[in-house]
């Protein structure tokens, strides 16, 4: 893998527009029993806005991000020898339906271990209004020929 | 809320997860990587079978902590709100066509930060008897 990539900025992935029935679905996918992701009058009951999204949710949109640093050129990441090893969201507050989020990511570490390697990329998504809302960071482990 | 003490376990639940749960995952999330619902696709390279996605098994664990949190006040009500989490993909779990896998679930109570108005609850996330999720770390914020 290229270290260069180390540092580097992408451009903001397209706005995603988060929906109620996006909610709903990824809710019922995961497991989740919280009516705050299905029922409005709850989620208003209980202060929000809207739906309220399961706590990972936000790597719906992070996949976008994650698909520019696959598809860059000098990056060097076989995508057949990518594995999950870390996941973080880290939030500012709640992502609700009616969130438009924009996502920016960028390239915190890249660093050989063994014969593998690992890349860590952070995925920043803001509001329309441009306020912070969630950070999601993934590590992935590019592993080496011989893996 | 008088349950906010270090180590207390607030939540302890077993989930199934089928093949089916695999194929409404990726629609729900757009991960359709063939080794989460295709055996030769998963054999070809090299794995013990069709595995859950991580993602997946990390939003599956953090249920019970999100159930737990929508009724805990004192009068039923939400106590606050999930605002980190964080975990480490350590083993996959695979998953059977027939039988499908089993992921248990513990959350505990591991920091009461009162000044941040936060609690931290480590989850232990195992399959098959073997954990599966390391350091996974869930940080409320209270209401």
């Amino acid at each position: 893998m290229n270290p260069e990539l180390r540092g580097r900025v992408f451009p903001p992935a397209p706005p995603y527009l988060v929906g109620r029935e996006k909610v709903r679905e990824f809710a019922r996918a995961t497991a989740s029993t919280s009516p705050l992701s299905v029922d409005v009058e709850a989620a208003r009951a209980a202060g929000h806005a809207d739906l309220v999204a399961p706590p990972t949710f936000p790597v719906v949109v992070q996949e976008a991000t994650l698909a520019q640093l696959l598809a860059e050129p000098d990056a060097g990441i076989d995508f057949a020898r990518v594995v999950h090893g870390e996941q973080r969201f880290s939030y500012s507050r709640p992502v609700v339906a009616g969130d438009e989020l924009t996502a920016t990511l960028t390239v915190t570490a890249v660093k050989a271990l063994g014969g593998n390697a690992m890349v860590t990329a952070s995925s920043e998504m803001v509001d329309a209004s441009g306020e912070h809302v969630v950070t999601a960071v993934s590590t992935l482990v590019v592993r080496g020929d011989d893996a | 809320m008088s349950a906010l003490e270090v180590g207390t376990v607030v939540a302890e639940k077993t989930y199934a997860v089928s093949r089916d749960s695999l194929v409404r995952y990726a629609g729900a999330s757009g991960d359709f990587n063939p080794i989460h619902y295709r055996d030769d696709v998963a054999a070809s390279v090299g794995l013990p079978g069709v595995l859950a996605h991580g993602m997946l098994t990390m939003g599956t664990a953090v249920q019970p902590v999100v159930e737990w949190l929508d009724g805990a006040g004192d009068d039923g009500g939400v106590i606050g709100w999930v605002s980190d989490y964080q975990v480490r993909f350590t083993r996959p779990v695979v998953v059977d066509p027939e039988t499908g896998a089993e992921i248990v679930v513990t959350a505990t109570v591991a920091r009461v930060d009162p000044e941040a108005g936060t609690v931290r609850v480590d989850l232990t996330v195992a399959s098959g008897g073997q954990t599966v999720l390391g350091k996974a770390q869930v940080v409320v914020t209270l209401a």
